[in-house]
């Protein structure tokens, strides 16, 4: 395979990550070098990380950068080709056959009864779009033997209709939040990241960035705050997606008369959101939000 | 091919291979994906050969450590292999998951270990003296995948009768009669059996029945659709990737060797709670079948105990703690701890032996079958 150093204008991970940066994605550099090896390489990239770190922005972003349409397919257990792929219109068919006069030829496995499903549409249009297999770890090992084949050929085979190949190999990306182990055969045709939570201080930056409302010192606080609430043995540790909230949630009070300390205690809904563990952060809230009284 | 090759890819090709040999898994494919890589990201510095390793190879976030130090071994000739003063025991994880190998010792935090052990520790690694069990090992391997609880999956199964309408058959029925309806075909939910979630104590007071426990966990995992195993005295350890080694001695040996806290004392309690608080481990429990095989001595907290057995008993479908003690007919649970959690246990009875254990297993979904 010929390798392509120039994909969409982009020559190298610095290149992609100030695009990404553009499309609002603070991206780290191992998240920048993974996603230019992938689109460089033209292989699937795999995301995986604790839930909220970034993983779906990071695809949306970069469907954004290349201009193309994001089309997300979110995994379950018990997904299926025909909720993946493609199905057929079976009333509509049904209802040919009936209406089909005598003599006439029909065919029922023509394209306008054929119902397009993510995957048969981003092979489809390859280069107008970005597949997003969300959360694969939620669907069963069924389904991820059944994407090996579409992650290797990109080519799907409808027994009515012969194996449709894609004309060019479409940009992939798959998320995972390790509720299990995906298969090795999956990891392998993929180019991998291991999202962490991000540094402190570009947490600060991707909630500022996120939300203009929110001032330096409020994003300071907010991460400094999730920082030791990641640090306890939380059902639910917070992500990213929270602490911006918890900001906001924070800013919002404090602008309609909160005093400061009350206001990031009375937001923390935004970012813890499991009962028991509200009962096991009680005791130590003052020491993770500075000023509070005991 | 390889003999064309320059020496500076002689060295990145050697790379893959030291990997295998220390238990990833590397698909050839992989190795010529990073080949590509590092061409394409320059390569200015040993830092872009890294990072094109890591995209590319994709090691598991436990594993990177170790994948860090063959890095370094194999590319920087640095000492990878920890000597004692590096790594002191009380710096290794309270979370351990099994790396798939043992030849560089990893003592390091990552991302989702939870708590850090405290306080003293008896560490100890033996070996395990194979049980002399296999027979009724063999039985219950055998009858195990068709004895667990059920439960209604999601995907749906052509049958004669059912729920809902197979309109692709019923369509494909209809096309033979002209598109006469003559019968509609019918799907039904299959049902599919519950993972497994197996919790050992290996502390001191288990000692007699640790080998067993750990030879009976084998079979589980070899028979069982979905088990996951996981050792608990002072730390918790996970021990399923090693467990799904064919053969047991193999299995049971890399096992042994991942479990530091063997014979020491037990905090089931700070165990349960390191478990639930790595989301990825507790998600195991969700649904599942979850049986404890412990004397429940608790050394530690007895709230903190009461409080995991709540929040797992929460998340699984039932939970059933087998202890040696109730071998005895007069038992009856007296440490404040077992008294406390028994209302959320499915069943306290004997696990005593490897035969009982295996027979209360097989009881689990209500069939006869042991």
């Amino acid at each position: 395979m010929a390798l392509r150093t120039t994909v969409a204008g982009l020559s190298s991970p610095e290149d992609l990550a100030r695009a990404l940066t553009g499309a609002m994605y603070l991206a780290d550099d191992g998240i920048a070098t993974a996603g230019y090896l992938s689109l460089a390489l033209g292989k699937p990239l795999l995301l995986e990380g604790a839930p909220g770190v970034g993983k779906t922005e990071a695809a949306k972003a970069i469907a954004g950068i290349l201009g193309r349409q994001l089309i997300r397919l979110q995994c379950f257990e018990g997904i299926d080709a025909s909720a993946a792929l493609y199905e057929w219109n079976y009333p509509r068919q049904m209802l040919a056959i009936r209406q089909a006069r005598e003599g006439e030829t029909l065919d029922i496995y023509r394209d306008d009864f054929l119902i397009e499903r993510p995957m048969l549409t981003a092979l489809r249009r390859p280069e107008s779009t970005v597949l997003l297999i969300d959360e694969i770890d939620r669907s069963d090992h069924e389904f991820e033997a059944f994407l090996l084949e579409f992650l290797s050929d990109f080519s799907i085979s409808i027994p009515e209709r012969g194996t449709l190949r894609a004309a060019e190999r479409p940009v992939v990306v798959l998320t995972s939040n390790r509720t299990r182990e995906l298969h090795e055969a999956l990891r392998r045709r993929c180019v991998y990241h291991y999202i962490a939570y991000p540094e402190p201080e570009r947490e600060a930056q991707i909630i500022m960035m996120r939300s203009s409302a929110v001032a330096e010192g409020t994003a300071r606080a907010v991460v400094h705050a999730i920082g030791l609430l990641r640090q306890e043995p939380l059902a639910k540790p917070p992500g990213v997606a929270e602490a911006v909230d918890w900001a906001e949630a924070a800013t919002a009070l404090a602008q309609a008369g909160a005093p400061w300390p009350e206001a990031f205690r009375r937001s923390l809904g935004a970012a813890i959101k499991d009962e028991e563990d509200f009962v096991h952060l009680r005791p130590r809230l003052p020491l993770i939000i500075p000023g509070l009284a005991a | 091919m390889i003999a064309a090759l320059p020496a500076a890819a002689r060295l990145l090709v050697a790379f893959p291979t030291l990997l295998r040999g220390h238990g990833f898994s590397v698909a050839p494919e992989q190795t010529t994906s990073f080949l590509m890589a590092v061409e394409l990201l320059g390569p200015r510095s040993i830092e872009h050969v890294r990072k094109a390793a890591v995209a590319t190879l994709a090691p598991q976030p436990e594993q990177r450590i170790l994948f860090d130090a063959l890095f370094d071994l194999h590319f920087l000739g640095a000492i990878a292999e920890p000597g004692d003063e590096d790594f002191a025991p009380d710096e290794e994880m309270a979370v351990q998951e099994d790396a798939g190998s043992r030849e560089i010792l990893v003592g390091e935090e990552v991302n989702e270990t939870g708590q850090a052990a405290t306080g003293a520790e008896a560490l100890s690694v033996r070996a395990l003296q194979p049980a002399d069990e296999t027979e009724v090992l063999r039985r219950f391997a055998r009858v195990l995948p068709t004895a667990l609880p059920r439960r209604r999956g999601y995907r749906h199964r052509g049958a004669r009768r059912g729920q809902s309408v197979d309109l692709a058959r019923s369509l494909r029925a209809a096309i033979r009669h002209d598109g006469e309806v003559m019968s509609l075909k019918k799907l039904r939910r299959v049902t599919r059996p519950r993972p497994i979630l197996l919790l050992i104590d290996i502390s001191g007071s288990m000692k007699q029945r640790s080998d067993a426990n750990l030879a009976l966990a084998h079979a589980v995992v070899q028979a069982a659709p979905r088990a996951e195993i996981f050792t608990f005295g002072t730390r918790l350890t996970r021990v399923t990737r090693a467990l799904r080694l064919r053969r047991r001695e193999q299995a049971l040996s890399e096992a042994a060797g991942l479990v530091a806290d063997w014979d020491g004392g037990t905090r089931i309690g700070d165990a349960l709670q390191a478990f639930l608080a790595v989301p990825r481990f507790a998600s195991y429990a969700r649904g599942a079948v979850v049986v404890v095989l412990s004397d429940g001595l608790e050394r530690g907290d007895p709230a903190a105990l009461v409080s995991a057995v709540a929040r797992l008993a929460a998340r699984a479908h039932r939970i059933d703690w087998l202890t040696p003690l109730a071998a005895d007919p007069g038992y009856r649970p007296e440490t404040e701890a077992l008294r406390l959690i028994a209302p959320a246990l499915a069943s306290l009875s004997n696990g005593g032996s490897t035969a009982r254990i295996c027979r209360h297993i097989l009881l689990l979904g209500g069939s006869a079958a042991a």
